[in-house]
């Protein structure tokens, strides 16, 4: 018995990714999901430094309106050596900015394998699928699962009571000029 | 017509790990190919090595023999790529195998509830007994009722 062709899809989708390197590993997102690229140095005045004991892949904010963007590093969330990032993604539509390494390339997908059953923990989330490139397979990494609803009610209070901390701070010293 | 009652529970294919035999019935088997390169990904579950390209597919590759004869295979002469579940589902896997796989006919014995979880059936080959592999209960990602026992096959009933 063999395989079956697995070249069996009518109409090719194209789908543009960014091709992404974080602890030496190459993972994909799709460019649509990325409204923003920066620098880690041109946020670095920016972002508030946040240590919530539970969510240790997330060391800094930014502050946008009433909003938190939380800076999630990459390395830290796929269990890699931790490395340090030199650039951020902000993700659309999420209040997530994912620090990364590098960008490797755009190219274009045209077929996501959806992960097989056997991948059966925490890669289920994070993971749209895998797409093959260049005889290479590459994780497709979904914007929505850096961030659990959970993670995202830990960080919202950290940051709440720090804010708070914060405001404190400022009226004492303006009570004491 | 389900799966199980397709399978033909006395054609089985026999594959080495390490020092022992096991047995698959060959209703799972696809193929066996040469170890290609392995690609790694950032993942959690710790059973799985990597994954292989095969014919366009991306196939996770699952060293049993851990579970089995409790090491992990230093040698891979080849990768036995086999279906967890029912026809129709794309779910394979490759096993890492250390020697040679033979395709052989033999009556199953069916387990019984004190074996092992991962033991479907048992088969006597060249005066040795071996486990037929339910792959379902080896391998991550399968629930406890997607299991895929090996049948053996029942007289039809007349009446």
């Amino acid at each position: 018995m063999r395989f079956e062709s697995a070249h069996k899809t009518p109409a090719v989708r194209t789908e543009q990714i960014i091709l992404f390197r974080s602890s030496n590993q190459v993972f994909a997102i799709s460019s649509a999901s990325v409204q923003e690229v920066r620098s880690v140095d041109s946020l670095a005045g920016m972002s508030l430094a946040i240590d919530e004991a539970s969510v240790p892949k997330v060391r800094h904010l930014l502050r946008r309106g009433e909003q938190s963007v939380y800076m999630v590093n990459a390395a830290l969330h796929f269990g890699l050596r931790p490395s340090a990032g030199a650039l951020i993604f902000l993700l659309r539509k999420t209040r997530v900015g994912l620090l990364i390494d590098g960008i490797e390339k755009m190219t274009t997908m045209t077929r996501l394998q959806a992960l097989s059953p056997a991948f059966c923990h925490e890669e289920r989330l994070w993971y749209r699928g895998l797409t093959v490139l260049d005889q290479n397979v590459i994780p497709v990494v979904n914007p929505q699962g850096f961030l659990s609803e959970d993670e995202l009610q830990h960080l919202d209070a950290a940051v709440g009571a720090l804010l708070e901390a914060q405001a404190a701070s400022t009226a004492e010293i303006g009570l004491t000029q | 017509m389900s799966w199980m009652e397709q399978l033909d529970g006395r054609s089985c294919v026999l594959l080495r790990l390490g020092d022992r035999r096991f047995a698959l019935a060959a209703d799972q088997v696809s193929e066996l190919v040469s170890p290609s390169r392995m690609f790694r990904f950032a993942h959690a579950t710790p059973e799985i090595d990597g994954v292989i390209l095969r014919r366009g597919r991306v196939v996770p590759v699952c060293d049993v023999a851990e579970k089995l004869v409790g090491k992990r295979l230093t040698s891979r002469r080849y990768y036995l790529i086999s279906r967890r579940r029912p026809e129709g589902t794309a779910d394979w896997i490759a096993l890492p195998v250390s020697g040679d796989c033979e395709l052989i006919h033999a009556d199953l014995t069916p387990a019984s509830p004190s074996d092992s979880p991962h033991v479907a059936a048992w088969l006597s080959h060249a005066g040795e007994v071996i486990e037929v592999l339910n792959l379902a209960a080896l391998t991550p990602g399968t629930g406890p009722a997607e299991s895929m026992a090996v049948e053996t096959p029942k007289p039809e009933a007349n009446g």
